[in-house]
């Protein structure tokens, strides 16, 4: 069973998102989803400053198995990038929910977050892959 | 009904994630695939290849048989244990299987084939048998480890006993001896030195678990896949099958035309092809952009449109590789482009080898 924190937030595509109280998140992908990638040869950042919308494919995880798209689960601006995965994208394998963090989104409305699933909701999501 | 080999136990042991590969329940990796594939290139790793199939020919028409059923010439191996790598054609000159060939005199040979084609590999081979005295004998009763990288030998030798050492002393690669109850064959599919071993199944655990005991890794398919690609290796089912020439598979080093009145399979077909020259080629492609090629992408050249057969992200290397089949007036050197996610993106075209021995080889 994989490690699926409380604190967080998630979505039914594999993301989790930290809300750091400023109105600002933290978005990655889950340990869940980067066990299935297998090891990560690439990861394909938004540019500081995107405007995205909920849903947007807006970064790709490439592993050595294959290529997959990361969706936006916020609206927003994106406000920073995790420019360490440029050299070590093997981050978002021995880390995910840590240093494999892909990038931060300052929402444009933060009761966006409450239509995200909580750890037990994304539980059953993953039991049904 | 999924078949197990009879290695299954070690690698749950070893936490080995298993996936379905053609009906057999085999790992892809023990946790990471490029760690796996780098134990391969710097030291030493191990793949159960159990379910390979392992089929003898025996007879006194065992020679004149293998000389019509594969395209490569059997009548070249003259030493007892060489190996030969080749493929089996059907009338129409497509790829039944690659397979390698070992000799041990002209009335008993040994094929060792895909486990992915194992069905009709078996079927063709028996209705080709019809009309020459042989005997086929498939040998379920066998397990095969590949024990492969720059300390593979080194480590195995720890394991010998005084027969088994001298039977592979000085051993060159593509050969074979049966030492004991181990079959060793300097063969292997990662570009790398060391074993393929056969040996009784029952005794492939004890084996396993004392390779594991000198300090080689297990490694999956995944790994597999990366080494064989790296070191060019066509992988039956992507980069050939029964639609495709061996032409077009870079298996034409693999057809032995010298003896005119050898018959083989698929010879009138291939010959033809080869005197039109208008099939397509297996190249390799590079790209040391960021991304990865993956199997089936579009290749756009200025001589028509190519596919990528196999590609993946080289471990050794650090940037993406492929083998493609393109027009046949594709050169090497040249640049060409590959259409990913909508993105027209530039790869250079090379021979399909990419990593020998550790190194870099373009």
């Amino acid at each position: 069973m994989s490690n699926i924190p409380s604190e967080l937030k998630y979505a039914t595509s594999h993301e989790w998102v930290r809300n750091e109280g400023d109105g600002t998140v933290t978005i990655g992908i889950t340990e869940h989803a980067q066990g299935l990638l297998g090891d990560m040869v690439f990861v394909e950042l938004p540019d500081v400053g995107d405007e995205v919308a909920t849903g947007d494919d807006i970064a790709v995880a490439e592993s050595v198995k294959a290529a997959s798209d990361i969706y936006a689960p916020v609206s927003g601006e994106v406000v920073a990038v995790n420019e360490d995965l440029e050299d070590s994208p093997e981050l978002v394998n021995s880390d995910a929910f840590g240093d494999g963090w892909m990038f931060k989104i300052k929402l444009d409305d933060a009761s966006e977050l409450d239509a995200l699933l909580d750890a037990e909701g994304y539980a059953n999501v993953v039991d049904e892959d | 009904m999924t078949n197990k080999t009879v290695l299954h136990a070690k690698h749950l042991e070893a936490g080995a994630k298993m996936v379905d590969f053609y009906g057999w329940e085999m790992p892809i990796n023990y946790g990471s695939q490029i760690e796996e594939h780098n134990a391969v290139r710097n030291d030493a790793g191990m793949f159960d290849v159990s379910h390979m199939t392992i089929v003898d020919v025996q007879g006194a028409d065992a020679k004149a048989f293998l000389r019509k059923l594969v395209i490569n010439d059997v009548a070249k191996l003259e030493t007892a244990g060489k190996a030969l790598y080749t493929g089996m054609c059907n009338l129409e000159g497509g790829v039944i299987d690659d397979l390698i060939v070992y000799f041990f005199t002209d009335t008993d040979y040994r094929l060792v084939v895909n486990s992915a084609t194992r069905v009709k590999d078996l079927a063709w081979i028996g209705e080709q048998a019809n009309g020459f005295e042989v005997t086929i004998t498939e040998r379920p009763e066998f397990a095969m480890i590949a024990v492969q990288g720059p300390q593979a030998k080194a480590k195995v030798a720890t394991l010998l006993d005084a027969e088994q050492t001298a039977a592979v002393d000085g051993m060159k690669p593509f050969f074979s001896a049966q030492a004991g109850d181990l079959f060793i064959a300097t063969t292997g599919y990662t570009g790398e030195n060391g074993y393929e071993i056969a040996l009784p199944a029952d005794q492939a655990s004890d084996l396993w678990q004392q390779l594991l005991d000198a300090g080689v890794k297990p490694c999956g398919l995944g790994a597999r896949d990366t080494l064989r690609l790296e070191a060019g290796m066509n992988l039956y089912g992507l980069d050939m099958d029964e639609s495709v020439s061996p032409l077009a598979a870079n298996m034409a080093w693999t057809i032995a035309w010298d003896d005119e009145s050898r018959n083989f399979n698929g010879r009138e077909v291939l010959a033809a092809q080869r005197a039109a020259g208008d099939q397509p080629k297996l190249v390799g492609l590079v790209m040391e952009a960021k991304g990865v090629l993956r199997t089936g992408l579009k290749v756009v050249t200025p001589h028509g449109e190519g596919v990528i057969t196999s590609g993946t992200f080289s471990p050794t290397l650090g940037f993406s590789i492929a083998m493609a089949r393109v027009p046949r007036a594709v050169k090497l050197e040249e640049t060409v482009q590959v259409e990913m996610r909508k993105k027209m993106v530039d790869v250079k075209v090379i021979k399909p080898s990419f990593v020998r021995n550790g190194e870099k080889v373009f």
